[in-house]
């Protein structure tokens, strides 16, 4: 009986609890964001339509004195611009690079150039934004001539263009080599030559999964705060052109944690940039299993 | 009868291991050309050095020399892609793009520069015609090739490769997952290419050889032990390895 216990039971249980725990830890989290993140609107009775339209960011920080304004727009916008021009400099590369890698010379590809895109991945922000902070800044600030330094919108997206394209590259790999090898030999079989296999046969084939790569990679971007954080330039302004120094949804939590004290609009503000932030990758997730939902459909038709 | 196809001292090595051993022969322009033989005798092999489709493969070499209409295929000058477009291969497993069955037949045409879509649409309904599809697939040209039943994804497949207008038509296997209605579909249909193309098929099933091919050519172990005319093949082959096949003794 014992014995039975141990080898099934057991088991099962530990999988089923560890199972169980996550699940309500996430819901856990859930419910504490939406309440903590909504008390700006449903306590302090900031407006909501202020805080998605209103550029004006002053709130309170202490209880003394109710009031100020709570404008995320700065963010939401700063946050947008960031994460797509990263991904209009990091998708090109990406894909070039996943072609070469399974399509043009996957002997060199697999043995040099994929173990060096993942040794990207394990290179900590901080060290990112060390280097865009120390290098790349005073780089840009030379060649625009930006007498205060090379802060801002543009060297942010070029770090995170960096930061994101090992994520956009590798899920694209995947997804090229799982084409089916009988759809290249079809296409070469018909004369095609290999560019015209690659792009009329390999990458359609490859759509979905590159597709779902490319919104991991803006999703890590939009959620990337210190690198951001650090060569950005932390002003709390939408920027007027690719050089303008801004702000985005999560260098703004991390710069201005330290002076919210709970119960401020500062700290409920705080929340509620969280909470939005959260919403987002949840965006983000549904529309990955969407996409990936439409490739099984695809491979159903059968 | 003038020979499309002529192979003289063939050999193919996959890294050290031989595959082809002096191969030579000579394929009749518009006849059927079958190959036969027990499995990793080659025959697949051969035919793919036709095309140049063993050239994907790292490793392999080739010496001889196979020439089609007197061009060297092997020559450097000789283009690949041109070459591929002479002659078609419609592969074991039918293996359709997973879009239209218009987009599948146009894919081919497409590639080689074809833009003009009156142009196109008229290939189309020729290949789909000509592969004796159009009467079933016409209404639904847009749908997805992938709805399709096994047996009109094949035919779909000798369709778009008839598309590129090719001389030759190699086909491996191209029978071998289907049911035997579809099989015999398609084995009507290739009398009916034979009229204006060469048709090469690598079988396993000796009975198709004997009902859709003019020449048979037995393969093993990278030999072609024997080559003449399909009732020679089965009814009296010169060698006893031939007769010990054909006859069911192995294989």
């Amino acid at each position: 009986m014992r014995s039975k216990f141990k080898t099934e039971y057991m088991g099962r249980t530990v999988v089923t609890v560890v199972g169980l725990m996550i699940i309500a830890i996430t819901l856990l989290i859930t419910v504490f964001l939406v309440q903590k993140g909504a008390q700006t609107f449903t306590v302090l009775k900031y407006s909501v339509s202020q805080f998605f339209t209103d550029t004006k960011w002053d709130p309170f920080m202490s209880a003394d004195d109710p009031k100020g304004s709570v404008g995320a727009l700065t963010f939401i916008i700063g946050s947008i611009y960031v994460s797509f021009l990263a991904l209009l400099f990091a998708t090109p590369f990406a894909v070039a690079c996943a072609i070469f890698i399974t399509e043009i010379s996957p002997k060199y590809g697999k043995k040099m150039l994929q173990p060096a895109v993942e040794i990207f991945v394990g290179i900590p922000s901080v060290v990112y934004g060390w280097l865009g902070f120390s290098v790349l800044c005073p780089f840009i600030a030379k060649i625009f001539n930006m007498p205060f330094g090379g802060e801002g919108l543009l060297s942010a997206a070029i770090v995170l263009s960096v930061m994101i394209f090992p994520t956009i590259t590798t899920v694209a790999i995947d997804s090229i080599r799982n084409v089916p090898s009988e759809y290249k030999q079809a296409s070469y079989g018909l004369g095609a030559t290999r560019l015209q296999m690659i792009w009329h046969t390999s990458l359609p084939a490859a759509k979905q999964g590159i597709l779902t790569g490319i919104v991991l990679g803006l999703a890590r971007a939009f959620g990337e705060a210190l690198a951001v954080s650090m060569v950005i330039g932390n002003k709390i302004t939408i920027p007027k052109n690719i050089l303008s120094r801004t702000s985005t949804l999560t260098t703004i939590i991390a710069n201005q944690m330290g002076s919210a004290p709970d119960g401020t609009g500062m700290a409920d503000s705080i929340w509620s940039m969280g909470l939005l932030l959260f919403v987002i990758s949840f965006l983000f997730i549904l529309m990955i299993r969407i996409i990936g939902k439409e490739r099984e459909d695809k491979g159903a038709e059968k | 009868m003038s020979c499309k196809l002529l192979v003289e001292n063939l050999n193919l090595y996959y890294s050290d291991i031989q595959a082809l051993k002096d191969i030579n022969m000579g394929i009749d322009e518009k006849k059927i050309t079958a190959l036969i033989g027990p499995s990793g005798c080659g025959k697949s092999t051969f035919l793919k050095t036709i095309n140049r489709m063993n050239d994907l493969i790292p490793g392999v070499r080739i010496t001889g020399k196979m020439t089609l209409d007197g061009e060297d295929i092997y020559s450097s000058s000789n283009d690949v892609t041109l070459l591929r477009k002479r002659v078609g291969m419609v592969f074991q497993k039918p293996n359709p793009f997973p879009v239209s069955i218009y987009d599948n037949i146009a894919y081919g045409p497409r590639r080689h520069g074809l833009k003009n879509k009156g142009r196109l649409d008229e290939i189309v309904e020729k290949s789909l015609k000509d592969s004796a599809m159009w009467d079933e697939v016409k209404d639904k040209l847009k749908k997805s090739a992938l709805s399709l039943s096994g047996g009109q994804q094949q035919r779909l497949c000798i369709a778009r490769a008839l598309a590129v207008e090719p001389e030759v038509i190699l086909l491996d296997e191209p029978t071998s997952a289907l049911d035997p209605i579809s099989t015999f579909k398609i084995e009507d249909l290739m009398q009916t290419l034979k009229e204006t193309y060469t048709v090469i098929i690598v079988t396993h099933n000796m009975q198709q050889a004997t009902r859709v091919a003019d020449k048979t050519a037995f393969f093993l172990l990278g030999d072609l032990i024997e080559y003449d005319e399909t009732e020679v093949i089965f009814t009296n082959p010169q060698n006893p390895k031939t007769l010990e096949y054909v006859s069911g003794h192995f294989g």
